[in-house]
């Protein structure tokens, strides 16, 4: 017998807003997350914008235990702790004591695009290639395998069932709530704490730079540099943070009578194997409506039924492509389309964290029933129109209940991920 | 530098890797680094870090494996600055 899935816990570290209550304001407001960065000025970066997010220190004071926050230097599990933590307490969940056994029946699958190009490793490697490993301490392991994240977070929760990190590019985010959702589905697990991080720096940073795909004509503008579906796109602004969200099984959540945010109906993860058009570094579009699809049908939701696509929607030249597959997927166009959103426009792109952050952003929508808008956009791009009506793509925040809202990421290496999600009523339908 | 002024230094070396269910109050030379203080053994090389930079001395790792309790680490810290010194 297959659980349902429904989220009672959201938690999120973004460029433009910490903690989930100031996250929704900010993306009702079409608030950008995006600053000047001085130290890409001075290394000569194409791109010298990017989206970090400002948290407070003493937050972390609270939550990770002194030994472990003293020489903690990695960002990308600060963040993950905050995000992670703050999700686990909204779903009105306690930490386990440190006495007792671990609580057996819940993980964490906590992703990331690579958690070991955090700036704090160059320190350390330079006492490697000194030839003084000694030096480089005891705590480089730990803060820089990929599951550093999701064993920092769960040295504060005590965890007992499945703690490991998933890893496909910019799909990472979405991919660990799909797989968190498997494992209850499947009643492996009754909570799950799902998401994903991604540090700030100039390696990670410098390695999208020397692509020339990031963003190049708004460093003095930097709040008006990421641009998706816009004629004048210029490519993606990066970012950094975490997004966390807790899925449980229903009964678990009912007999404790949790908030529930939403369900989980249906969730895909595919390649297109690096064919038909598909490489490591451009998606095929077979693949990717396919993922849609099959999305669609184990959720067994009509493409009908849609309200809101929150998009991946990068500022590169793939959008046009995105919203022409959504519509392939769909069968759904122009005036019939459905609203589209793009929260990378406020936040950049997060790259490994930017599907749990936005995920974070979906269940807000669904669960509060308003659809965010896109900034930045002075003129849809012409192949977009092309496909979809102007008025599918709000400028301004719309109050507008919705019951299933659809999110996909796409990465490199032509992989695709998409989840529905739909509106919980208090009559369990 | 007698046993009182190692043990007061490495009492602060120490301090910052105790949480908070630690009590320092309760800290003595039988104390056991591992099994009463709760410092994991990563911890422990940052300790050797921090005690090498406050004495000016090396440990090397076979010294390492034998700080089991603060009195081992005083003993050490006694033993190489006495070493190194010559």
């Amino acid at each position: 017998m297959k659980k349902r899935v429904v989220i009672t816990g959201l938690g999120v570290v973004a460029p433009n807003a910490v903690k989930v209550s100031q996250f929704e304001s900010a993306l009702r407001n079409g608030a950008s997350g995006i600053e000047k960065s001085d130290m890409l000025e001075e290394l000569n970066f194409g791109c010298q914008i990017v989206g970090v997010p400002k948290y407070n220190p003493d937050d972390l004071k609270k939550i990770v235990p002194k030994s472990l926050l003293l020489k903690l230097e990695n960002e990308a599990i600060k963040y993950s702790c905050l995000a992670g933590t703050d999700a686990w307490k909204d779903a009105g969940l306690e930490f386990t004591s440190r006495d007792s056994e671990p609580d057996w029946d819940a993980g964490i699958i906590f992703g990331v695009g690579t958690l070991a190009m955090d700036g704090f490793i160059s320190e350390k490697m330079k006492y490697v290639d000194a030839g003084n490993t000694r030096k480089a301490g005891p705590r480089v392991v730990e803060q820089s395998m990929n599951s550093g994240a999701a064993t920092y977070i769960n040295e504060i929760l005590g965890l007992g069932n499945v703690v490991t990190s998933n890893s496909s590019a910019c799909a990472t985010g979405t991919e660990a709530v799909i797989q968190g959702y498997e494992r209850i589905k499947s009643g492996k697990a009754s909570k799950m704490l799902c998401g994903s991080c991604e540090s700030q720096g100039k390696y990670i940073w410098g390695a999208f730079d020397g692509m020339r795909i990031l963003c190049n004509d708004s460093n003095d503008n930097p709040t008006n540099g990421s641009r998706p579906m816009s004629a004048n796109a210029r490519g993606f602004v990066p970012g950094a943070g975490a997004g966390a969200l807790v899925l449980e099984d229903l009964e678990s959540a009912l007999t404790r009578n949790a908030k529930i945010y939403g369900e989980i109906v249906g969730g895909e993860v595919n390649s297109g194997g690096q064919r038909n058009g598909g490489s490591i570094t451009a998606g095929s579009s077979i693949a990717t409506i396919r993922c849609i699809k099959s999305t669609l049908e184990q959720s067994g939701v009509d493409a009908s039924e849609i309200d809101l696509i929150s998009g991946h929607l990068t500022a590169t030249m793939a959008d046009p492509k995105e919203i022409e597959n959504w519509a392939i997927a769909l069968e759904r166009k122009g005036d019939d389309f459905p609203y589209i959103n793009a929260p990378k426009s406020m936040i950049g792109h997060c790259i490994g964290a930017s599907g749990s952050i936005e995920m974070v952003g979906a269940v807000l929508q669904l669960y509060k029933g308003f659809i965010h808008p896109t900034i930045n956009i002075e003129a849809l791009h012409p192949e977009i129109l092309k496909v979809i009506n102007e008025n599918k793509v709000p400028r301004k925040v719309i109050e507008h209940e919705l019951n299933y809202v659809i999110k996909a990421s796409f990465g490199f290496g032509d992989v695709n991920s998409c989840i529905i999600l739909k509106k919980w009523n208090e009559n369990g339908r | 530098m007698d046993d009182k002024d190692i043990y007061t230094k490495l009492k602060v070396i120490i301090e910052p890797y105790l949480d908070d269910e630690v009590d320092m109050e309760a800290l003595s030379l039988d104390s056991h680094l591992i099994n009463e203080l709760n410092i994991n053994s990563a911890h422990v090389i940052d300790i050797v870090l921090d005690i090498e930079n406050e004495f000016d001395i090396e440990i090397d790792d076979d010294s390492i494996m034998k700080m089991e309790t603060i009195q081992n680490v005083l003993n050490i810290i006694k033993e190489k600055a006495a070493e190194q010194a010559s």
